[in-house]
């Protein structure tokens, strides 16, 4: 055990989550605990075997969706964002985190001290969830995925525009895209229909259950099929999402002719797509880029920021630049290379037959 | 600057080679001169601004970003001039300061074009370099920085050859890509006149005072038990080097290997060589301890040559301990006069009338193989073991030097590679169609210890049935993963065929093969009876 900051002596960093320990919670935490606090549904964030989840509805939902937790146990209880809870007399709060459907950043005031803990964000528009919202704080714990300058995220547009205009340049092959199942394929879709792309698009088998879950949520994804009841010729021309992971594997000789492309923030280097095999990159993220992170560290203006997975060196030295209290937070099990979703699609994959029933 | 930068990036993330074509053609035909002329030379690696350098590129980035971040990010890229496009800070949004104005978007502006950029890197100076890049990265996009400093540091990194572009030439205005490489060095970027001839709007330049490149005759492998009338062939030995021509026109001289890259600067005691006007063909060697039969043909392995290979500059040492020389197979100009359309027969004769006029040691004559008999021919080919002997050649007396591989014309007959059973280590993804298959193996053969030492590695010899079989076979036995490679079971015997093997530093085994590729598997042989590295090592020579 480490005690991180001698103002928060009640918030302790341990390798596999932060721990309340006024209120027995754990935020994120990468092992089975009694109480758990969830940000959101990612496999990095959200584990099974927790006794209790806290938690937005929508992460609720998605982690019964995947883990079989169980919405109406009377153990669990859902948080609509502004709303919390209050336990060891650590008052919770759930606040929205703009990363995907039902993310959250969770605020803890604890004896006059406010501390935030992001989860992941990002401050673009998403279609699919509800922006980032500032929320003043002592003590700012922050993500730090894309912590370094070089990190800009081109807008959303441009990129979907790249999908729109290479699906259109050869009408005899398939585009191919590899997004993660939960979040990015759903935000793909909900962008493509909102630039004026209304034909089908064709789904790997794993990403189709969390997709049913966002159009339950209000979320309009338009007209959806399964690869593997469609016929090879139909899909020329079109778009097609799978998990990153199965971009190149044996599922993907079903296709047309694919040129494969791949929507992550991690696209912006250029030897990193070519390294992943990629012929069309998307720079599309659901984490903050540089400018974000620093804009809303400015933003939210705390005393001290916490910074947790990620490039921590390059946020840590901004904020040295800036006269800044800011350390690095080491928690494990967080998947920075695969933006935090490699995880998921890795277990996605492995369950496509399940998924059909 | 633009379309350049579009181009070269969709260039990096293309890997089928008939797209890449496909894509430089288009650009070739859609962008005028001469900015497409500036876009080959920079594709064919023709540009050099020697006051532009990475140094010169960090300490213009320290002006922008802090020091420590700008090493984090560098680390994280992999690549100065990617890291430094991303850096650089976006100029302000043009567009919305026009809209403010009131003006046309588009018309107060004048895109910055590739020649304008090469204009400005060529008037560079070491005093206003700085200056001068710092003032174009101002006015383009990421995309464009990074086109940007590439063209201006060289070493594009996209994946093509400078003969791909030249066939991306040929393709776009369907010219002979014979005439397209004979060309391409009597010309100076931005190669207007090339293009001129192209688009048919001159005729087919002649450059014969110019010291160019001829494209080379090349060869078809002959196949087995097929026997050639040696009335009609000659036989020569095929020997272990590089295949290189050498040309001098005028004052100057050139040496080109056998794709046409200039690689004079690597052998300079060549281009010093000739006092008269000839372009020959040759195999260029380095001198060695007493191998290819009699002292004076005595040749090097090939190992030797690579010592010599690749080197910007070279020592005084390196040109004393590996002196090179060029084994001369033919003549194909000479004081002016084209040979090449002469049968070989006229050829050689004027090629042996002049090699004993040449410096001795650095030229000689490739010797013809003395016998009327195939028969005889094929034992005395079986009996070459010397290392810088690769095979035979045999040549039809009554044809012309023409560019390329003729049938009927000129045959190569190697010898007998040699084969080992080997046991399969690593599997690794292939690129392209194979993309979705494990298709490079590496492979190992066992130490005194009995360990498995990895060997080579290969991913040709197989066909697409015995690759779906290999692929199963590693997805079913992985034992570990890193990244894209896959650690399997070592259970597997390849049978390995290569063309010789050397003594390497750089594998632990201290061994490395010449062109192995994968001739069988076999799933009847256990492992343990694979061959061991010291079977191995009495094949090195």
């Amino acid at each position: 055990m480490l005690l991180v900051h001698s103002a928060s002596r009640w918030l302790e960093s341990h390798p596999h989550g932060l721990y309340v320990r006024p209120a027995d919670v754990w935020i994120d935490p990468a092992r089975p605990v009694a109480f758990a606090a969830i940000t959101h549904g990612h496999a990095d964030h959200a584990r099974s075997g927790h006794g209790a989840v806290f938690a937005t509805p929508e992460t609720l939902a998605i982690m019964a969706l995947r883990y079989g937790v169980d919405v109406d146990s009377s153990d669990n209880a859902a948080f609509a964002y502004s709303e919390g809870f209050t336990r060891g007399g650590v008052e919770f709060r759930f606040h929205p985190a703009g990363h995907v459907l039902g993310s959250a950043q969770i605020s803890m005031i604890y004896r006059g001290e406010r501390v935030v803990v992001t989860g992941d964000y990002k401050r673009r528009a998403d279609p699919t969830c509800k922006a980032f919202e500032v929320v003043p704080c002592d003590i700012f714990i922050t993500e730090a995925t894309f912590g370094l300058p070089v990190f800009r995220h081109p807008p959303t547009g441009d990129e979907i525009q790249k999908l729109i205009t290479a699906a259109a340049a050869e009408p005899e092959r398939c585009v191919l895209v590899g997004a993660y199942a939960l979040g990015k394929a759903q935000r793909v879709i909900a962008e493509l229909r909102q630039a004026g792309w209304h034909q089908p698009i064709y789904l790997h088998g794993a990403m189709e259950r969390m997709c049913a879950l966002y159009q339950d949520y209000g979320i309009e994804l338009g007209a959806l099929r399964r690869v593997a009841d469609t016929e090879k010729a139909e899909m020329a021309g079109q778009i097609i999402l799978a998990p990153p992971s199965a971009l190149h594997d044996r599922w993907s000789r079903r296709l047309p002719d694919p040129v494969t492309a791949m929507a992550s923030g991690w696209m912006r280097v250029r030897q990193r797509a070519r390294q992943r095999m990629v012929e069309l990159p998307l720079i599309l993220s659901d984490h903050a880029d540089w400018d974000e992170l620093t804009q809303t560290i400015a933003e939210v203006n705390p005393e001290e920021c916490w910074i947790t997975h990620g490039s921590e060196d390059g946020l840590i030295r901004w904020c040295e630049l800036h006269q800044r209290k800011a350390r690095a937070l080491h928690l494990i099990g967080r998947d920075v290379e695969g933006e935090g979703e490699t995880a998921i699609a890795e277990y996605e994959v492995r369950t496509p037959e399940k998924a059909k029933g | 600057m633009k379309p350049f930068a579009a181009l070269i990036d969709r260039l990096i993330y293309t890997r089928s080679r008939n797209r890449k074509l496909a894509l430089i053609a288009d650009y070739l035909k859609r962008i005028p001169d001469p900015d497409r002329g500036w876009a080959m030379a920079a594709l064919t690696e023709s540009l050099d601004f020697p006051p532009i350098k990475a140094t010169m590129i960090r300490r213009l980035l320290a002006t922008w970003v802090d020091e420590q971040l700008f090493r984090l990010s560098r680390q994280f890229v992999g690549d100065t001039a990617e890291t430094a496009a991303l850096l650089w800070p976006e100029g302000p949004d043009l567009s919305d300061e026009l809209g403010r104005d009131g003006q046309e978007i588009g018309e107060a502006t004048e895109e910055l074009t590739i020649s304008a950029v090469v204009e400005q890197l060529s008037g560079a100076t070491r005093a206003n370099a700085a200056e001068i890049v710092a003032h174009l990265l101002d006015q383009l996009d990421a995309d464009g920085r990074y086109a940007l400093l590439k063209l201006a540091l060289g070493g594009m990194r996209v994946g093509v050859s400078a003969r791909l572009a030249k066939q991306a030439f040929a393709q776009a205005f369907d010219v002979p890509i014979d005439d397209v490489e004979e060309f391409w060095h009597a010309i100076a970027p931005p190669y207007d006149a090339l293009f001129a001839w192209g688009e048919g709007r001159s005729e087919r330049p002649s450059f014969d005072h110019l010291p160019f490149f001829r494209p080379f005759m090349l060869a078809h492998p002959l196949e087995d038990g097929v026997a050639l009338d040696l009335n009609h062939y000659a036989a020569e030995w095929k020997w272990d080097g590089i295949r290189v021509q050498l040309v001098r026109s005028g004052s100057e001289v050139r040496l080109f290997s056998r794709g046409g890259e200039e690689i004079g600067q690597s052998f300079p005691e060549l281009l010093s060589a000739l006092d008269r006007d000839m372009v020959l063909d040759g195999e260029l060697m380095v001198r060695g301890e007493g191998q290819g039969g009699d002292a004076q043909d005595a040749a090097a392995s090939f190992n030797a040559l690579q010592q010599r290979l690749g080197r910007k500059s070279v020592t005084k040492k390196m040109l004393a301990d590996y002196p090179a020389f060029v084994r001369l197979y033919d003549v194909l100009a000479l004081d002016g006069a084209d040979l090449r359309p002469l049968p070989w027969t006229e050829r050689r004769q004027q090629l042996e009338a002049l090699a004993p006029t040449l410096l001795p040691h650095r030229f000689d004559l490739s010797r013809l193989i003395a016998t009327q008999d195939f028969a005889a021919l094929a034992q005395l080919r079986e009996g070459a073991r010397d290392a810088a002997i690769e095979g035979v050649m045999l040549k039809r007396r009554d044809a012309p030097y023409v560019a390329g591989r003729r049938a009927g014309l000129w045959y190569k007959w190697k010898r007998d590679p040699l084969t080992a059973d080997c046991v399969m280590m690593y599997a690794q993804r292939g690129n392209g169609r194979r993309a979705s298959f494990y298709s490079d193996y590496s492979f190992g053969c066992w130490n005194e210890d009995g360990e498995l030492l990895p060997v080579g590695k290969a991913y040709s010899g197989f066909t697409d049935q015995e690759l779906k079989w290999l692929d199963r076979f590693v997805r079913d036995h992985t034992v570990n993963r890193f990244g894209p490679v896959r650690e399997v079971e070592k259970t597997l015997v390849l049978e390995v065929a290569f063309d010789s093997i050397h003594h390497s530093k750089r594998h632990k085994s201290g061994l490395a093969m010449r062109f192995p590729r994968i001739v069988r598997i076999r799933r009847d042989k256990p492992a343990a009876e694979a061959d061991h590295i010291a079977t191995l090592m009495a094949l090195v020579r």
